[in-house]
C-alpha cells in the first residue's frame, strides 16, 4: 500500500511540525524575552515579594519542564490563556477572528488562482510576443509590491467606490439575512481584491512555467500530430498537467496567504486573525499573539497536509 | 577565493556573459546599482535635512519638494534616499547572514549526508512549513526592536530556502568524476569543499543571495509596518508606517505613501530579474528547447553547446524551491 504509508508520512510530518511550533512558542516567550516576571510587574520599584509573589502566581518558580508540561496539558484542554488586554479566554476571541479571516482570504485566493491561470496559460501560449513580456512583467511588479502598500493604494483611489473600513455597516438597522451577506461581501471586496493582487503574479510566473515546460513533452507532440485544435491541445492537454506543480506551489505559499492576510485586514481593520495579531503586537499582548501564531502555523500546516493528499491523488506517481 | 585560476577564470567568463546576453540581467544590476549609488552618497545629495521641518504638514509638491511633504513637513526625497540606505543595509545584511548560514547547512548536508543530513533538513523542513512572517512578528516582538534584531529575526526566515536549493545542488556535485578523482587523490573534505564543491554551487549561491535580497526588503517593511522596525531611523518600511498611522490617506497625500512602495518594488524587481537570469542560465532546460505554441514546432532558443554552464543538473529541489522562495 504505497499511496497508505505515504499517507501516513505526510501525516506524521504534519503532526511533527505541529509540535515542534508549540515548543517554539513556549520556549520563544520565556527564553527571549529574560524575566517575564519583571515584564509583568514592571512597576516602578517593584519590590522583590511582589515580583516573588507573581512568579509564584504564574507558575513561574518551577522548572522550566514542569511549565512546559503544564503548558501542553493546558493546551490540549483548549485552553490557550487569557488575553491581557480583554480579559476574555484567547481561544473565544481567536475563533470568532478565524471565522471571520477565511471568508476573505479564501476570495482572495480564488482571484488570484483565476486571474493567475488565465494570464499565465496566455504567457505560455504567446511565449516570446509582446504580450506575454507586458503579463508577464506586470505579475513580477505586482508580486514586488509590498502588500500594505498595495492595499493603502487601493484604498486611495477606490474609498470612494467600495467600502473602506470593517466588516459590517453599522448603521444598516435591522438588516435581513441577505443585506447582511450583501453588506459584508462589499466590505469583503476590496481587502480580498487586494490580496487576491499580491498573490496572482506568484501564479502567473508559476503556471507560466509548468505550461512551459508541459508544452516540451512528447505527449503534446503527439496530440498535436493527430490533428488536435490548438485550443484543444492547450486546455485539455498542456493545462490540466500543468496545473500538477501549481496545486502543490500554492499550497506551499500559503504562508504567504496567512502574511498577506495580517497586512491587509491592519490596513482595512478587517476583524480578523491577522487584526488580532496586529492589536496584540502593539499592545503587547502576549497570550494573544501566542495565540494567534499557534492558530496561523496549525492552519498552514493543516493545508499542507490537505495540499499533498489532493496531489498524491491527482497524480499517483508520487507516491511511489 | 584562490581557485585554480583556468577554473575561475571560466567562471567569470560565464557569468560575464549571463550579464552581456540577458538584456534581463542587465536591466536588474542598472536598477540595483542605481539604488546601492544612491544610499552611498546619500550624505552628499540629501536636498534637505531629514530631521528638520522644512514646510507644511502634508505639503503637495511643488518646484522645490518634487514629491511634496510628510506629515512632520520633512522633504519627501530626502527621506526616500535615507530610507533607501537603511533598507538596502537591512536586505543586503539580512541576505548574507542567510547565505552563510543556509549555505554552510546546504553544503555541510549534502556532502555528508548520513545521518546529519537527516537532521538538518527535517529541522529545514519545519522551519519551511512554519509560516513566515507570524514567526518573525513574534520573535521580533518578544526579542525587542533593534537594527541587528531586524536583520537577524529576517535572516532566520530566509536560510531554510537556501539551505535546501545549496543541498540539491552539493549532492549531485559530490557524486561528479572529478570530485571522485580529487578525492582518491588524497584530498581532505575540507579542501574538496572549498576547492571543489564551493565553486560549482557559487553560482546558484549568487542567484539564490540576490533573490534573498528581494524577500528581505519586502520583509522588511511588513515588519516596520506592524511596528516591528528598527526604532528611531528611518526606512522605506516606516514611511510607508507613518503614512498609515498619520493619516496620510485620507489626507490626501498620496506622495507620502506611493514614492516608497515604487522604490521597494524596483528594487525587488531588480533582484528577481537579476536572480532569474541567473538561474535560467544555470537551469536551461526550460530555454533549450520547447515546443513553441504558435508554431507548434519543436525550437532551439539557444543553441545548446555554448550554454558551457558549470551545473546544468536541475533537480526537482530547486525547481520547486525556487518558484515558492518569493515573496
Amino acid at each position: 500500500m504505497p499511496r497508505l504509508r505515504f499517507v501516513l508520512r505526510r501525516l506524521a510530518f504534519a503532526i511533527a511540525t505541529v509540535f515542534v511550533a508549540i515548543t517554539l512558542n513556549f520556549f520563544l516567550f520565556r527564553v527571549l524575552p529574560g524575566d517575564a516576571v519583571r515584564n509583568l510587574a514592571r512597576v516602578p520599584h517593584a519590590s522583590p515579594g511582589l515580583q516573588h509573589a507573581l512568579a509564584r502566581e504564574f507558575g513561574l518558580d518551577k522548572p522550566m519542564w514542569e511549565q512546559y508540561l503544564i503548558y501542553l496539558r493546558e493546551l490540549a484542554h483548549g485552553n490557550l490563556g487569557v488575553s491581557f488586554t480583554t480579559r476574555q479566554p484567547v481561544s473565544g476571541d481567536l475563533r470568532q477572528a478565524l471565522l471571520n479571516t477565511l471568508p476573505m482570504v479564501s476570495l482572495g485566493t480564488i482571484f488570484a488562482i483565476l486571474i493567475g491561470t488565465v494570464t499565465g496559460v496566455v504567457s505560455a501560449w504567446r511565449r516570446g510576443t509582446v504580450l506575454d513580456r507586458v503579463s508577464t512583467n506586470l505579475a513580477i511588479a505586482f508580486y514586488s509590491f509590498p502588500t500594505q502598500w498595495l492595499a493603502l493604494v487601493l484604498l486611495i483611489y477606490l474609498s470612494n467606490w467600495l467600502p473602506s473600513h470593517g466588516m459590517t455597516n453599522d448603521f444598516l438597522v435591522d438588516p435581513s439575512f441577505w443585506q447582511h451577506e450583501l453588506d459584508v461581501l462589499r466590505h469583503m471586496l476590496l481587502p480580498s481584491l487586494t490580496l487576491g493582487l499580491t498573490l496572482y503574479g506568484e501564479y502567473t510566473l508559476i503556471v507560466r512555467s509548468a505550461m512551459l515546460e508541459t508544452l516540451g513533452e512528447d505527449y503534446i507532440l503527439t496530440a498535436r500530430a493527430k490533428g488536435l485544435r490548438q485550443r484543444q491541445v492547450i486546455l485539455r492537454h498542456a493545462l490540466r498537467n500543468a496545473m500538477l506543480p501549481t496545486i502543490t506551489l500554492i499550497a506551499l505559499s500559503l504562508g504567504y496567504i496567512v502574511a498577506g492576510a495580517i497586512l491587509i485586514e491592519t490596513v482595512f481593520s478587517w476583524p480578523g486573525i491577522g487584526s488580532a495579531v496586529y492589536e496584540a503586537v502593539t499592545k503587547r499582548d502576549y497570550p494573544m499573539l501566542q495565540g494567534a501564531f499557534l492558530v496561523l502555523t496549525v492552519s498552514v500546516v493543516f493545508f499542507n497536509f490537505v495540499a499533498d493528499l489532493l496531489y498524491a491523488r491527482l497524480d499517483p506517481r508520487i507516491t511511489e | 577565493m584562490s581557485a585554480p585560476s583556468s577554473f575561475s577564470r571560466a567562471r567569470q567568463h560565464w557569468l560575464w556573459r549571463v550579464l552581456a546576453e540577458s538584456g534581463q540581467a542587465k536591466a536588474g544590476l542598472v536598477v540595483l546599482g542605481i539604488f546601492v549609488l544612491l544610499a552611498l552618497v546619500a550624505p552628499w545629495i540629501e536636498p534637505y535635512d531629514i530631521h528638520q521641518q522644512v514646510g507644511p504638514v502634508y505639503a503637495s509638491p511643488s518646484l522645490h519638494h518634487p514629491l511634496g511633504l510628510d506629515d512632520g513637513g520633512i522633504d519627501m526625497v530626502s527621506l526616500l534616499i535615507q530610507g533607501g540606505r537603511i533598507s538596502l543595509i537591512v536586505g543586503f545584511a539580512a541576505s548574507l547572514v542567510a547565505m552563510v548560514v543556509g549555505g554552510g547547512i546546504g553544503i555541510v548536508s549534502g556532502y555528508y549526508g548520513g545521518w546529519l543530513d537527516t537532521v538538518l533538513m527535517r529541522i529545514t523542513d519545519y522551519f519551511l512549513v512554519i509560516p513566515d512572517l507570524p514567526l518573525a512578528i513574534v520573535v521580533a516582538a518578544v526579542w525587542g526592536p533593534s537594527l541587528t534584531h531586524l536583520i537577524l529575526v529576517i535572516a532566520l526566515l530566509l536560510w531554510t530556502t537556501t539551505a535546501r536549493v545549496i543541498r540539491a545542488q552539493t549532492k549531485s556535485v559530490r557524486e561528479r568524476a572529478f570530485v571522485h578523482r580529487v578525492r582518491s587523490l588524497g584530498a581532505s573534505d575540507l579542501r574538496i569543499i572549498a576547492r571543489h564543491v564551493l565553486p560549482q554551487i557559487a553560482p546558484l549561491l549568487i542567484a539564490n543571495t540576490v533573490l534573498t535580497i528581494a524577500v528581505a526588503i519586502f520583509d522588511e517593511t511588513a515588519l516596520a509596518f506592524l511596528g516591528l522596525g528598527a526604532p528611531n531611523s528611518v526606512t522605506w518600511g516606516t514611511i510607508i508606517e507613518f503614512a498609515f498611522l498619520r493619516t496620510a490617506i485620507s489626507s490626501g497625500a498620496w506622495w507620502a505613501v506611493i514614492p516608497a512602495g515604487l522604490c521597494v518594488a524596483l528594487v525587488i524587481m531588480g533582484c528577481f530579474w537579476l536572480g532569474q537570469a541567473i538561474e535560467d542560465a544555470l537551469n536551461p532546460r526550460l530555454k533549450v528547447s520547447y515546443l513553441s505554441p504558435r508554431s507548434f514546432r519543436v525550437i532551439r532558443l539557444r543553441n545548446q553547446d555554448t550554454q558551457s554552464t558549470p551545473d546544468t543538473q536541475s533537480t526537482p529541489d530547486t525547481q520547486s524551491t525556487r518558484e515558492v522562495e518569493q515573496p
